[in-house]
């Protein structure tokens, strides 16, 4: 895949519209900077162990016990649209 | 017909019945307004962080261990991202390459033979809120009251070879998981859902065809029209030369066809990764054995133990171990004083049957077991007839709630034993039932109930039925010269 | 002089300065310091001055004041405050209210501490220089023409300018201590998992930690009790006691052994940084440190790490960023597809784009293996280059940052450029260690240089001990932007 192509794949994905402006200024971002970190590859990590948390925690839960919820009208304050206690967005078929 | 076999493997997410959701400590509860059970974790709030309820995790264990799951001993969260309304975060916290439980299996009864199906894994995830649809002003609506709530997700082998083995499948998997009283697991109700997906091969081929996603089958039997139609699909197009698309079609209940979604959606590329909030779990055999320990009787064994404790009849033992709740009350009967077989008899027959009628489960039913088991003895004491307490005591017991001895003695229905008063009524019928007694002489052995009939009428239902039938074999010989075999 | 948190809570306790004065004090230094720096997105005049009144009648009411009550704080703007608005510097989230306190926030507000605004930063703390915030450009106090670093860079400006003592930051590659360094104030990333994310915004949330910018390393000592501790909202917060900072603070440094990675002193510093830092070691040394030169092998590959790492849970941190629940919703979205990819182009910066499409990318099938998992190994190598370290010695020392402040426009044209100055600081959170910056001398353009302290997890009070030892024998951090007058204290 080309760095342009690369850009217009994960930008459908991250649902982000760009314009061919956009793909212009960052398909060489891209480019150099995947090159740049590909140089990881440089590296033998044959047995090495990923880290994927630096904590050595394990098993962190909680209780089944109800806490209270927020009242409604906080949870929606900052949505954009809303209608009797709902969310509202355009019409979306299923 | 064919030379094609299909393969079918089920996907199933049964709804866990904590207190509280996966992730943070909002009530787990349906029916609530919208957006009234929500916080900002639940909500996807900028700076808001998942805590892992443990019930969830014990309810998941145990689930994996009664289908004979191995257990992982070291197991994450990952995130599954995607876009959807219904998904505040725009990712679902789901586990992906180190689930909770591995490879397992479970047995059921396919038209009578034992059949095991194996299941590839068992693993938790979060539930998404819910999209009302078709509102006027052309917009859809989002409540989040259900995003986060705790999900099993059941994967089985892809070794189900008909919509029958589908079906049994389904509900010994139901039964397996009521009977751990984890979740409500109602496809009716959204606590237990199911996804299919099929495919056909040549018989004998090991190699698997292409493999078609079926979704929106909300009950067993429309899994099992699904799957006979989508089976019935891919056989003539495989018999007619045309390819299988790989797709996701959705069911019609209406139709009982499948049909491809509309929104010809790419492939997701999910972007799989281990979740940095939440921490991994590690479970240790000493953890594992105290969970197995606390498991409760699995339906087969009960259902065994049933026919040897109490020497019920295998079908009633079925009948009665079908559900957990209702081997449960049985029990309670049996415990409260009545024998078994009667207990039996009543519940499989009659309470069962009145249940349904009022569309109630046996878990509110309005009986006690106490009571119950105070009506049973009543009859094999003889106090009242079975007949009474079929037509009078029982529906009311099943609507007041009051002890059946009050209703007994509220209504006068103590039981006629008296032989004296008996010989008069059967007389009486004899008398009024020429035809009857006609029917009789020649040999018609079945005349002789529309008798008792009359004298269980002229009793008001009182006389004892066995006492009624001794005496009228006892008068029709004094009295008729006639011998009933 | 009261201008550090030690100086303004003697005098608070004292009774020698009121709430309301202390408040007070702070609300006009940021009306005369800010035409000039711009640190502050949003100031809370009133409502600080009445919750210093609140404060002060209760004290003369007879009840016990908090230990912090009436210490004006700023609160970098992506740390949500309970019904504040909470914009991140982006314009997707421009006039949310968070309808709850961050678990620091209840803590220091608890104590009686009083936040009196919210703090420019970098967008989603994505930036090194504060320059990729949607509303204001950030000026650092010693040279208005130049950056005050990022992303904590409204943090670090308003402790420089002493308009705040204290300001609350957040660090997930260096943006507490790269912004102190080129401010000259004192800045401390926390080991992960000693202070709640609980309410941070995330970034990227292996690498995220909230952390204390003040003064002086004393400063700090007394104000991290209220930011550590478990807390059962994180499940990624270390269980485990919190020291008493300052009352451990006077140990010096006499008999530590402090390491000096040479991998650090390879890549191209600026010689005026070097010099500065070397003058901190020799200075160390006479404290009676014992010096040595240790190895971390795997510094070339860190910031090529910390990118895969940081831009992959940044893209999934901020898809919930989509029109629907919070925040900017596109006027122009006629569907729901148009919902979330006009308003999240339109809402997003463009290095935000930019890291949420690098972090995408490398999430991505076929891609997860090379670049995020292979990132997650070398994670691992770096962190047991630490832990042989820190099996040898007790301390590293370290440059903060390879330059002091650049000048605004010098790095915006080239990402790349502005990402491998991080390298000084990034090993730190990949690696999960505290880390602390300190001012250690000035340029001859008078620009602030800092020396970073690093210790092993959960040593804090060892960092807060040597950063003292050597603020009780050095004067750098005393010394005052010409903004405020140019005098030392």
């Amino acid at each position: 895949m080309s760095a342009r192509d690369s850009v217009v794949y994960a930008a459908r994905l991250a649902r982000i519209e760009l314009s061919n402006a956009d793909l212009d200024a960052f398909a060489p971002h891209l480019q150099e900077i995947l090159a740049y970190v590909g140089k990881l590859n440089q590296l033998d990590t044959a047995g090495v162990e990923p880290t994927a948390h630096v904590v050595p925690l394990r098993n962190v839960t909680a209780a089944d016990t109800v806490t209270p919820s927020l009242d409604r009208a906080q949870a929606l304050q900052s949505a954009p649209r809303t209608r009797d206690g709902f969310f509202a967005i355009p019409a979306v078929i299923e | 017909m064919s030379s094609l076999q299909p393969v079918i493997g089920l996907e199933v997410h049964v709804q866990l019945s904590t207190a509280t959701k996966m992730f943070c400590r909002c009530r787990n509860r349906f029916g609530d307004p919208p957006n009234t059970n929500v916080c900002p974790v639940c909500l996807g709030l900028p700076g808001s962080l998942p805590v892992a309820n443990c019930q969830a995790i014990e309810y998941g264990m145990k689930a994996g261990l009664v289908l004979n799951c191995s257990i992982a001993r070291f197991s994450k969260f990952d995130r599954k991202n995607y876009f959807y309304p219904d998904l505040p975060k725009n990712y679902q916290i789901s586990q992906y390459d180190l689930p909770m439980c591995g490879t397992g299996w479970l047995d059921a009864d396919v038209h009578g033979e034992r059949t095991r199906f194996g299941i590839t894994r068992v693993h938790l995830e979060e539930d998404a809120g819910k999209l009302v649809h078709d509102n006027p002003g052309g917009e859809s609506l989002v409540d989040l009251n259900r995003a986060g709530t705790p999900l099993l997700e059941i994967v089985s082998e892809p070794d189900m070879r008909s919509p029958e083995e589908a079906y049994a499948y389904l509900t010994t998997l139901r039964q397996l998981i009521s009977y751990l009283g984890i979740s409500d697991c109602t496809m009716e109700e959204g606590s237990l859902r199911c996804d299919a997906n099929v495919s056909i091969r040549p018989q004998g081929s090991k190699t698997l065809g292409t493999k078609v996603e079926i979704k929106n089958m909300n009950s067993f039997k429309s899994v099992e029209k699904a799957l006979a139609y989508e089976i019935r699909r891919q056989t003539a197009a495989v018999e007619s030369g045309e390819p299988i698309v790989q797709e996701t079609r959705l069911f019609d209940a209406a139709t009982e066809k499948t049909s491809p979604m509309r929104s010809k959606e790419q492939a997701h590329d999910y972007r799989y990764f281990p979740d940095p909030d939440l921490v991994p779990l590690t479970f240790s055999d000493e953890q594992v054995a105290r969970w197995r320990a606390e498991l409760p009787e699995a339906p087969g064994a009960r259902k065994t133990r049933f026919v040897t404790a109490f020497e019920l009849s295998a079908y009633d033992a079925a009948v009665l171990t079908a559900d957990r709740a209702c081997a449960d009350y049985f029990e309670e009967v049996v415990r409260a004083g009545a024998p078994a077989k009667p207990a039996a008899n009543w519940i499989a027959n009659n309470l069962l049957a009145k249940l349904n009628e009022e569309q109630r489960s046996i878990v509110t039913c309005p009986i006690t077991p106490v009571h119950m088991a105070a009506m049973i003895l009543m009859v094999e004491r003889k106090e009242i007839s079975s007949t009474n307490a079929k037509n009078d005591v029982f529906p009311e017991l099943f609507s007041s709630g009051k002890p059946p001895a009050d209703i007994a003695a509220a209504k006068g229905l103590a039981q006629v034993c008296d032989t004296g008063q008996i010989d008069l009524w059967v007389r009486q019928a004899i008398e009024r039932n020429p035809d009857s007694l006609a029917s009789l002489r020649e040999g018609k052995v079945k005349a002789a109930g529309k008798i008792v009939g009359a004298v269980m009428q002229a009793s008001k239902g009182k006389a004892n039925p066995a006492l009624v039938n001794a005496r009228l074999r006892v008068i029709l010989g004094t009295d008729h010269g006639i011998t009933l075999p | 002089m009261t201008e550090t948190v030690a100086q303004v809570l003697a005098a608070l306790r004292s009774g020698a300065l009121s709430a309301r004065e202390a408040v007070q004090t702070a609300l006009d230094r940021i009306a005369a310091c800010e035409p000039a720096i711009a640190a502050f997105l949003a100031i809370r005049a009133d409502a600080a001055l009445a919750e210093a009144g609140r404060m002060d009648d209760a004290r003369a009411r007879g009840i016990t004041p908090g230990p912090l009550a009436g210490l004006p704080i700023g609160v970098k703007d992506l740390i949500c405050e309970h019904n504040i608005e909470c914009t991140c510097a982006s314009r997707i989230l421009k006039g949310y209210l968070p309808p709850y306190d961050a678990t620091v926030i209840a803590r220091l507000r608890a104590a009686g501490a009083i936040p009196v605004g919210r703090l420019n930063m970098d967008e989603f703390a994505m930036g090194s220089s504060t320059e990729h915030s949607a509303f204001q450009l950030t000026r650092n106090p010693w040279d208005t023409a130049r950056i005050p670093g990022g992303s904590s860079g409204g943090s670090a400006a308003a402790v420089a300018a002493r308009e705040v003592p204290f300001a609350l930051g957040s660090d997930t590659g260096g943006s507490i201590r790269q912004p102190a360094s080129f401010c000259g104030v004192t800045g401390l990333k926390p080991t992960y998992g000693r202070v709640s994310r609980y309410g941070l915004v995330a970034y990227a949330s292996s690498l995220d930690q909230i952390g204390p910018m003040a003064l002086t390393a004393e400063d700090i000592a007394l104000t991290l009790p209220f930011l550590a501790g478990h807390d059962t909202h994180d499940s990624t917060s270390a269980d485990m006691p919190v020291p008493d900072y300052a009352g451990e603070l006077c140990h010096g440094v006499k008999g530590l052994k402090i390491g000096v990675p040479k991998e650090y002193f390879v890549v191209g510093i600026d010689a005026e940084v070097e010099h500065a830092v070397r003058a901190a070691i020799s200075q160390f040394s006479h404290l009676g440190a014992e010096v040595v030169e240790v190895s971390l092998p795997h510094t070339e590959y860190a910031i090529a790490t910390y990118y895969i790492i940081a831009t992959a849970e940044a893209s999934s941190n901020l898809e919930r960023y989509d029109g629907i629940h919070y925040g900017h919703r596109s006027a122009s979205a006629r569907s729901l597809p148009e919902v979330y990819a006009k308003s999240r182009r339109e809402g997003f910066g463009l290095e935000v784009i930019r890291r949420i499409i690098l972090g995408t990318y490398v999430l991505s099938a076929g891609y997860y293996d090379a670049y995020y998992l292979k990132a997650l190994k070398v994670r691992t190598l770096i962190r047991q280059d630490f832990d042989r370290a820190f099996n040898q010695v007790d301390l590293l020392v370290t440059p903060t940052a390879p330059t002091p402040a650049f000048a605004f426009g010098e790095k915006m044209n080239d990402p790349l450029q502005m990402y491998l100055a991080d390298i000084f600081t990034v090993s730190v959170n990949l690696a999960g260690i505290p880390g602390l910056s300190l001012p250690c001398g000035f340029s001859k353009a008078g620009l602030p240089i800092g020396v970073q302290l690093l210790a092993k997890p959960f040593a804090e009070d060892t960092l807060l001990q040597a950063g003292h030892a050597y603020q009780e024998a050095t004067d750098h951090h005393r010394r005052r932007p010409p903004l405020c007058g140019g005098k030392e204290d």
